[in-house]
């Protein structure tokens, strides 16, 4: 009885966060008119495909995701990669310098884009970024990484000091230490990390908007907000298809993390 | 390891995709034996608009080998943030597809080419004078240019149910001869029965619908005193369409309340199943109703109420060039191709709106009676400049201070005379800094 309301209940919550998901479906296979009904319907009465046809025709959803997603991937592990050891630094080693980074990693989220957006624009332009995928994922680099930094200073500080100190002991160089004892440990807090980054630069839409102007270098954000007019009006149907499309993408890069996430959860628990 | 593989994958989508995509925006050729190249940043956005765009773009492109179009969607929510970086930093599409109210800033700044100079006679001679007004701007020197090519134009209808008014017997207006406010009024209180109500008003972005409408009384919400400086006035002429508008809703009860908060498109499902008989709103609606309305449902367009003259105010949909473009004569060309009647009328057509081109006007499809184009049409004639285009601090006074003060107006949680001083007082104090 008692596994049976387990169940339900997580059906409940799978139903309850594949909502916008049905719901998108849903759209994009409905006609203008069902579109437009006051008591929305769940199954659409007469489906179409008219709406992909149109979404696909009229963009190149397939290369602006393929470009999303190459972005996203470099910007998240390039983030991550960076923010590693600067996160260690951090949590291990306490100093006034250490704790005005700190400081100023915080004050930096305080910052809102449009601020800094047009110096940025133009130093990307004097290192012949501008138009790039390259430049793009430089700019999502730098505005994923204070945050990234922050998620994982606090992973590191919750692995227990002595377990290097015990390592150490034993004979192991820090670097040791860090590599068979911390990074394992470590790993879920990464893979998180990396799932921020990625989600960050994905849905990315300001930067990519001034920077990218070629159509050939357009990322997925920017397509799809080509299917929205003035005054907030948008041709639904075209938009929920293009979106469906746009979430395979990201679905199956989390489906591989995911697995990662897992493992290095059992990881820490074996060790810790 | 499937982590590294996917990595690797992505590290050779990276090289193809940056060694395939295209940089420097609007770079240009200088080599005399490679086509001038022209980057067009364009906002069309429904699908017949962006077919057409796309076509006159290929059209040149196979007529002109020397001069090369790349055809650059934009979207209107974000232009002007675009446009601000872009010209910031010297990277601005050459041709640039915008309207007439973000002219005036980014003229003053220096950043758009005057073009008084550069248009050929039979462009100019096309577009009526009125429509040339909505783009002329001070040059932020003292003089005067004109900053944008004038093409489409909105003007406010009404879209009503046709069974609803038909059942009412109220008089039905023409072009020639449309409502008086007084009658728009009265047709809105027969029409409104049980739970159905005669109008909808979708005030979410109430600014320029109710400053266009408030010339038919002669509002024209701001002046310019001797001393050359801009203030707001909100006096009898600018009150009466905003009180005419709160009466429907709070007096005769004759508005749905419901649609107050929405926006334009909003209410269309309620209107579809006559929840209410007419919905004010621009032109290109008709385009949705066209495509959502269900199967049977009759609508006609009607001509806006008149006031003291039918006059509204005009915003223009433009093409102009940026000041830095490398190549203005060329870009100049292709606008003028791109502008001409005949393009003008599909221009329109893919976007339901009104040519500013006389001779696109005058094209059969402009003026047939299908879906409401023969009063779209007409209507262009009483489309004025619209005096806030002019005013520099606009967008800021209609963001910070008309928006929420016209909100809580038609909310009825402030009084007439409290909305006039918000506008007013609060409004001059934005204009003030605009004017040091």
């Amino acid at each position: 009885m008692r596994r049976a309301s387990q169940y339900v209940a997580l059906v409940a919550y799978v139903v309850f966060l594949a909502f916008p998901l049905l719901w998108l479906l849903s759209t994009a296979l409905k006609t203008p008119q069902e579109m437009a009904l006051t008591e929305p319907t769940w199954i659409p009465r007469e489906p179409t495909l008219a709406n992909f046809g149109d979404a696909f025709g009229e963009q190149d959803l397939v290369g602006a995701s393929l470009r999303s997603l190459v972005v996203a991937l470099f910007a998240s592990v390039i983030t991550v990669l960076i923010s590693l050891p600067a996160a260690y630094a951090m949590a291990r080693y306490r100093s006034l310098i250490n704790k005005i980074a700190i400081g100023w990693v915080l004050v930096s989220q305080v910052f809102p884009f449009i601020l800094i957006i047009i110096p940025l624009f133009m130093i990307l332009r004097d290192l012949d970024l501008i138009n790039t995928l390259p430049g793009l994922v430089v700019v999502h680099v730098t505005f994923t990484l204070p945050f990234a930094l922050w998620m994982l200073q606090g992973y590191v500080r919750a692995v227990p000091r002595e377990l290097e100190e015990a390592a150490a002991v034993d004979g192991a160089s820090r670097l040791r230490s860090i590599a068979s004892v911390v990074a394992p440990l470590l790993a879920p807090g990464v893979v998180a990390t990396l799932l921020f980054s990625f989600i960050s630069s994905w849905n990315e839409f300001m930067f990519a908007l001034v920077i990218l102007q070629d159509p050939d270098v357009m990322t997925l954000p920017l397509t799809l907000v080509r299917f929205t007019g003035p005054e907030g009006v948008a041709r639904l149907g075209p938009l929920a298809a293009a979106s469906l499309m746009a979430t395979i993408p990201s679905l199956i890069f989390f489906a591989i993390i995911q697995r990662r996430l897992k493992s290095g959860l059992m990881a820490g628990a074996v060790k810790g | 390891m499937r982590i590294t593989s996917a990595l690797a994958a992505a590290a050779v989508l990276t090289l193809a995709a940056a060694c395939g995509g295209g940089g420097g925006g609007s770079e240009s050729s200088s080599s005399p034996n490679e086509p001038v190249k022209i980057d067009f940043l364009s906002l069309a956005w429904q699908k017949e608009s962006v077919a057409a765009n796309k076509q006159l773009v290929d059209e040149w492109n196979k007529a002109n080998p020397g001069i090369q179009v790349t055809y650059v969607q934009g979207s209107w929510d974000n232009v002007n943030d675009q446009l601000v970086t872009q010209f910031a930093g010297g990277t601005a599409p050459d041709v640039i597809h915008n309207d007439s109210p973000a002219l005036s800033g980014f003229a003053s700044d220096g950043y758009l080419l005057d073009l008084k100079d550069k248009l050929p006679a039979d462009l100019k001679s096309d577009i009526p004078q009125p429509a040339w007004d909505t783009v002329t701007f001070g040059d932020g020197k003292g003089g005067q240019g004109v900053y944008g090519v004038p093409f489409l134009q909105e003007s406010q209808v009404i879209i009503a149910n046709k069974k609803l008014l038909d059942e009412s017997g109220v008089r039905i207006p023409t072009a020639n001869e449309p409502w008086t406010w007084d009658e728009f009024s009265e047709a809105a209180k027969k029409m409104t029965k049980g739970e159905s109500y005669g109008v909808a008003w979708a005030m979410k972005s109430p600014v320029n619908k109710t400053l266009n409408l408030a010339l038919n009384f002669g509002g024209t919400f701001f002046q310019t005193g001797a001393d050359g400086k801009t203030t707001v006035k909100v006096g009898q002429e600018e009150r009466e369409v905003l009180q005419r508008i709160h009466d429907q809703l709070h007096k005769d009860k004759s508005a749905d309340p419901d649609a107050l908060g929405q926006g334009t498109a909003d209410p269309l499902p309620a209107f579809y199943k006559g929840k209410f008989a007419m919905l004010p709103a621009g032109v290109y609606l008709r385009q949705q109703v066209v495509e959502q309305a269900p199967d049977g449902f009759e609508w006609v367009t009607l001509p806006a109420p008149k006031g003291t003259s039918a006059e509204q105010g005009a915003v223009s949909q433009t093409l102009s060039i940026a000041q830095e473009s490398e190549h203005p004569d060329e870009a100049m060309k292709f606008i003028s191709f791109f502008l001409n009647g005949t393009n003008q009328a599909k221009l329109a057509k893919g976007d339901w709106l009104l040519p500013t081109s006389q001779k696109a006007a005058a094209d059969p499809a402009m003026t047939t009676e299908e879906n409401g184009w023969d009063v779209a049409t007409a209507s262009a004639k009483n489309l004025v400049v619209a005096p806030f285009l002019k005013v520099n601090g606009f967008d800021e006074w209609k963001s910070k201070v008309a928006t929420p003060a016209l909100q809580e107006y038609f909310a009825n949680k402030i009084t007439i005379d409290q909305v006039a001083a918000k506008l007013v007082e609060d409004g001059n104090k934005v204009l003030e800094r605009y004017q040091r």
